[in-house]
């Protein structure tokens, strides 16, 4: 199965296809990302967008080569950065990609921080171990690094230990440490996700002058749509370890009427701040086990516009415009 | 008469003291709530919102004495609470539940889930053995679980799941006011609306009065009758729910409004620097002067009242 052209003249950073990570356990074979399939433009910010045990963030960890094994295992499919196959390159290649040309951000900045050094200390350690750059240099770099993310007075946060930071500003150092190599691609995981309203406005808009000054590619994972509608120049929306649909953001969110009905849902669910309807449109039930799925199309049991063939067959994908895929027997015609 | 006040707070503090060096002297204080006024009246939802650290939680523990007020009166019903012995609090707590805001870590690991529900009625000395199991299979249903779950343990469930449970054990004990501490915060969002709705449910069925704190404006829009913003330890704004989002008049709602991502058309977003400053020493004049994009030379002098600018919507700004 290929996917879509996404944009003909553009440079492709990072694309992957038929991506399937499984975790062989005990009680059966978790299906955690099951066929995945999308390219990274350079420059772009492409969303991955669904609910908690859906596998976006499986996916992400898949692409850097940090999945647990055992038990977990990408059992088929393909990874290319750039020229590069990463799931056939060497540990030592793979190590020098991570975190220099790749880098990611975790969600929860305050277990991802080491909590024994300095925040400044943690980024010169990052940028010595990529770089030939000495002590002097990168302290220097780190923070104006910090200053780049917004942090007051860099100087004296450089020196700070992470519990002495707000939870916005550990955020703020972790993309500032993420930055530290002038990686091609960025992946923020749910990066805005347990913090209050004020802080992620402050966080969406230092991604924001990110993209306009560095040109980074980002894959953004996040389960609000309200996010990725500030951010996203695409989504692909995932279910239970597929991707049930891929578009440009302008086009999901405004034209729905070629939308899948869980896209359609997750925007739904959404509360309203021009509080118009009474009751929120929730979805019934939760993601179902990734050991028993269910068959035909794997939404069907949470979806109010289930026909037949939804039990019986897997919807096959639907090109609606160019750029614009979706996986459901409603377009399949 | 209908519609009287079921909860009366009148200026209400929390202090916590800070002390240190060789005599243990009083430094000074955290003022985590100082001087909050507001009622809730039978079966309605006052919404509480405001950033982390704004003194939110410590006001609704306060409410259940969980934390004891340093100044101030919380009158339930003709009663003050501030005044009660213990055993007044055992009666007073089985009107008056909360629900926080991580089921993680608010149901005990080591007990089944029936067990930790049927606690809460045990205590209360709510009906025999027999009856309780009942009453506790009852209100897992009612929840959107299975009665059989009663046997299994809180690590079982998902997060949205054990939020349920959470509810089932503040509503079993038939109480008439719900303090919610961010109920919603940390779940997915097809998750917060299903809470969202199972607490709309549940205030309709059984008639209770909610104290909803959130710091997402859209959440306490779905759910509130009437909505109050708090700063560093004082309500800012308190309204009707129509008036504060149709009329909003403080400039600290605004920035909590235009924080919102939305769908749809960009708007012009007015982005609050830093994060709320330290309560143990706040700024002099209004307290949110270092932050506010339409402050005054005024604002850093003199402290605003909260007054009345009418259609009792309340606003402490020197701009009214």
């Amino acid at each position: 199965m290929t996917p879509e052209v996404v944009f003909d003249m553009k440079e492709v950073i990072l694309s992957i296809r038929n991506l399937k990570t499984y975790f062989f356990t005990r009680r059966g074979v978790v299906r955690a990302v099951d066929g995945i399939d999308f390219d990274l433009v350079k420059g772009e910010t492409l969303c991955l967008v669904g609910e908690s045990g859906c596998g976006k963030t499986v996916t992400a960890l898949s692409i850097l080569g940090l999945i647990d094994s055992p038990p977990g295992r990408i059992v088929d499919g393909e990874i290319h950065y750039g020229n590069i196959d990463l799931m056939r390159c060497p540990r030592d290649q793979m190590r020098h990609i991570r975190g220099k040309e790749i880098a990611m951000i975790f969600q929860d900045a305050q277990s991802a921080l080491n909590p024994v050094f300095t925040i400044g200390n943690q980024i010169v350690e990052q940028i010595k171990l990529h770089s030939e750059a000495d002590n002097r240099e990168a302290k220097e770099k780190a923070i104006s690094l910090l200053e780049e993310v917004g942090i007051p007075s860099p100087e004296k946060v450089a020196n700070y230990y992470p519990h002495q930071l707000s939870g916005g500003m550990k955020q703020r150092a972790m993309i500032a440490m993420s930055l530290s190599c002038d990686p091609q691609i960025l992946i923020a995981d749910e990066p805005t996700t347990a913090v209050d309203v004020t802080t992620k406005a402050q966080i969406l808009d230092v991604f924001q002058r990110l993209k306009n000054t560095r040109q980074i590619s980002l894959l953004f994972i996040t389960h609000e749509l309200g996010v990725v509608s500030e951010i996203g120049d695409r989504v692909v929306v995932m279910y239970a370890g597929k991707r049930v649909e891929t578009a440009k953001v302008s086009e999901l969110l405004t034209n729905p009427i070629f939308q899948h009905p869980y896209t359609t849902s997750l925007i739904k669910c959404l509360p309203d701040i021009t509080g118009e309807r009474d009751r929120l449109e929730s979805i019934p039930g939760t993601v179902p086990s990734l050991i028993d799925l269910p068959g035909g199309c794997l939404f069907h049991p949470r979806c109010a516009k289930a026909m037949a063939i939804c039990r019986e067959e897997e919807p096959p994908p639907v090109t609606v415009t160019r750029g614009h895929t979706v996986f459901c027997h409603l377009y399949s015609r | 008469m209908l519609n009287h006040k079921l909860l009366d707070v009148k200026d209400l503090k929390k202090y916590y003291p800070v002390t240190g060096g060789l005599l243990s002297r009083h430094l000074g204080d955290v003022k985590a709530v100082d001087g909050v006024s507001f009622h809730i009246k039978e079966g309605e939802t006052l919404g509480l919102v405001g950033e982390s650290g704004c003194g939110k939680s410590t006001l609704g523990r306060t409410i259940l004495r969980l934390e004891e007020p340093t100044e101030g009166e919380i009158i339930y019903r003709g009663t003050d609470i501030t005044k009660l012995d213990r055993k007044g609090l055992r009666g007073l707590r089985k009107e008056i539940q909360i629900v926080f805001q991580d089921p993680q870590s608010s149901l005990d690991p080591r007990m089944t889930v029936g067990r930790s529900i049927g606690e809460a009625l045990l205590i209360h000395g709510m009906g025999d053995e027999k009856e309780r199991e009942q009453r506790v299979a009852e209100m897992l249903e009612r929840v959107g679980l299975e009665g059989q779950h009663a046997l299994r343990y809180p690590h079982e469930f998902s997060s949205g799941q054990r939020q349920r449970i959470g509810i089932a054990r503040a509503f079993s004990v038939n109480p008439n006011l719900i303090i919610a501490d961010e109920p919603v915060s940390a779940l997915d969002v097809s998750i917060q609306a299903q809470i969202l709705n199972l607490m709309l449910d549940l205030r309709e069925e059984f008639g209770l009065a909610y104290l909803f704190i959130a710091h997402d404006l859209s959440v306490i829009r779905q759910i509130s009758h009437q909505v109050a913003v708090m700063y560093l330890g004082k309500i800012v704004e308190l309204a009707e729910k129509g008036e504060i989002f149709e009329n909003t008049l403080h400039p600290y709602t605004e920035a909590l409004l235009s924080a919102i991502p939305h769908i749809g058309q960009k708007r012009k977003r007015i982005l609050l620097q830093g994060s709320v400053p330290s309560p143990l020493n706040p700024p002099a004049g209004c307290r949110f002067h270092t932050r506010c994009h339409r402050v005054l030379p005024i604002c850093s002098q003199k402290e605003p009242p909260l007054k009345d600018v009418g259609n009792d919507h309340l606003v402490a700004c020197h701009l009214y």
